[in-house]
């Protein structure tokens, strides 16, 4: 994936410019910087997401040859190959097995077999198997919250996407669950592209194999630095970058 | 001066809290005496059944002649089921679909438009309905099949009325599903008719049912409408077609001349509709109570 000038704005307010970078496939990307420099919406330019608010997005995004932010471009198709996770975990209020059968039934999978070997394997990737598989019945609400994330990628997962993006995934999980899913998200690295939007500095480290550095300047959000993730937290070349992953800014 | 003026602020405040609770009180001890009120007119009616030992004889149908002392009230809260399950049947699906359409399909402006629309239709005085279903629905039934004030007139004028409080009711349901839900299933590739169909509908479904017990209770209750284009016919409602007359409408029909047990008889079959008016209510509130327990976060 290659993000060229993108530019997100809201109504006459630009949020983020001049943004260009590559994503890698089987690596995980992470966004780092502070709160409103634009890292979410960046991210919700990649599946599109933005087509549901009153975003503007100008620049070239290109998917496996084609530039996704084109008009003509099947957004349906485009989602089950760019799967998202949000910052709070949205499971639906149905059974656990409905939260992962909708989507297989709307991507056209018709053979029920077909559906529950995918959800039993999704599920186990997950590590949710265990913890659920005598009550796939059972309201996906009465799960607990890292549980209900943990859900959430599965129900991502099961469509077999390319690209994960996830939007700070762990920030609403109390530590131990988000050490659950970190692992998880670790487990991820190599099978999947994942982008993923942290607050969380030390965990972008542990996770990551490319980073990204976020940053306000003339209240615009803007790509201050790119690269392997180890070279921008122990050889970081921007001043500002260097301030933020020590701590002294941010 | 910090305490001088905390303590005004706290005299006031316990000031108006007592105003509050006072009110607050007056309008509790009014409810409950309207309802003794009502036991006490009834009494008569009830106290002969309690010494009969006959309690539910006005269930079974032995016709409604109070002069022979003979209250068969059946036929007409049969009525009166089938006209507020008509007019739901009639309603709810197209308040249902008026819902959806506000919330995920007008354009800002023609939503704006139609729900000040539902909103005055929902304004609209009962008799005012009665005026029209008996000027227009009636005789447009009697081309068909005379008489023409039947069961059928009261669902259609009734289920008009009650389509405002369903269309309203659910489409604020559908409103406060959170935006995180319908997030998700477009970022799943969700059609948009699926995310309505199988997130947000199951997402609002307490709600929904909520506003649809209130237009029931409020489809119970209803008289002057419902009088106006019934027929007012004492007897089982065998067709669409037949002229009923509700158990509502028997009490404005008949109040300014009973006496005795029959007057006790009409405060009884009110004391009724009040029952299960409450009941009604009472179901919306535990309903919509636990969909915001249950159903969404925050």
């Amino acid at each position: 994936m290659r993000v060229r000038d993108l530019e997100v704005g809201y109504g006459d307010k630009t949020v983020l410019s001049q943004v260009s970078l590559d994503i890698y496939k089987g690596c995980i990307t992470a966004l780092i910087g502070p709160s409103g420099c634009g890292k979410t919406s960046f991210l919700s330019t990649l599946n599109r997401l933005t087509d549901h608010s009153d975003a503007r997005v100008a620049g070239q995004i290109l998917f496996d040859g084609q530039d996704l932010l084109r008009d003509s471009v099947d957004t349906l198709g485009l989602r089950r190959r760019i799967g998202m996770i949000f910052q709070r975990p949205n499971p639906f209020p149905l059974s656990i097995r409905r939260n992962l059968e909708l989507p297989l039934k709307e991507h056209g999978i018709r053979d029920r077999q077909v559906r529950y070997r995918k959800i039993e394997k999704v599920l186990k990737d997950v590590g949710l198997w265990e913890e659920v598989s005598d009550r796939l019945d059972a309201s996906a609400l009465a799960l607990s919250g890292g549980q209900q994330q943990r859900l959430c990628i599965a129900r991502a997962l099961v469509l077999e996407p390319e690209v994960l993006l996830m939007d700070e995934p762990c920030s609403a999980l109390d530590p131990i669950s988000s050490g659950i899913v970190e692992e998880l998200i670790l487990r991820l690295r190599g099978r999947y592209t994942v982008v993923i939007v942290t607050h969380n500095l030390a965990q972008a480290r542990r996770v990551a194999n490319y980073a990204g550095f976020f940053w306000m300047t003339e209240r615009v959000g803007k790509l201050i630095e790119f690269g392997l993730c180890r070279h921008l937290f122990e050889a970081p070349r921007h001043a500002l970058t260097a301030a933020y992953v020590s701590g002294a800014r941010g | 001066m910090s305490w001088i003026a905390k303590g005004i602020v706290n005299r006031t405040d316990h000031r108006l809290s007592m105003m509050l609770a006072v009110l607050s009180a007056g309008a509790a001890l009014l409810l409950t005496l309207i309802v003794l009120f009502l036991i006490k007119e009834s009494w008569p009616f009830l106290s002969s059944r309690w010494h009969s030992g006959s309690w539910f004889d006005w269930l079974q149908y032995q016709g409604w002649y109070p002069q022979e002392n003979r209250f068969g009230m059946a036929p007409m809260l049969l009525a009166s089921l089938a006209v507020t399950l008509g007019a739901l049947i009639v309603a709810l699906p197209v308040g249902l679909a008026s819902a959806i359409y506000l919330q995920f399909y007008a354009n800002p402006k023609v939503a704006r438009t139609f729900r000040l629309l539902l909103t005055l239709l929902a304004g609209v005085p009962s008799v005012v309905f009665g005026l029209w279903g008996l000027t227009r629905i009636v005789p447009l039934i009697a081309l068909w099949q005379p008489p023409g004030a039947s069961l059928l007139a009261a669902i259609l004028v009734l289920s008009l009325m009650v389509l405002p409080t369903i269309a309203l009711t659910s489409a604020a349901a559908l409103a406060s599903v959170s935006g995180e839900l319908l997030h998700g299933g477009i970022a799943l590739g969700m059609r948009r008719k699926t995310q309505i169909l199988h997130i947000m509908l199951p997402a609002a479904r307490s709600n929904i049912f909520g506003g649809v017990l209130l237009a029931t209770a409020r489809a119970l209750g209803e008289t002057m409408a419902v009088l106006m284009v019934a027929g007012n016919v004492v007897q089982f409602p065998a067709g669409l077609f037949d002229p009923v007359r509700v158990l509502t409408a028997n009490i404005a029909l008949e109040m300014s001349y009973a006496m005795g047990d029959h007057r006790a008889s009409l405060f009884a079959s009110g004391l009724l509709l009040t029952a299960m008016v409450w009941l009604l209510s009472w179901g919306s509130y535990r309903v919509t109570r636990n969909g915001r327990e249950a159903g969404q976060y925050g």
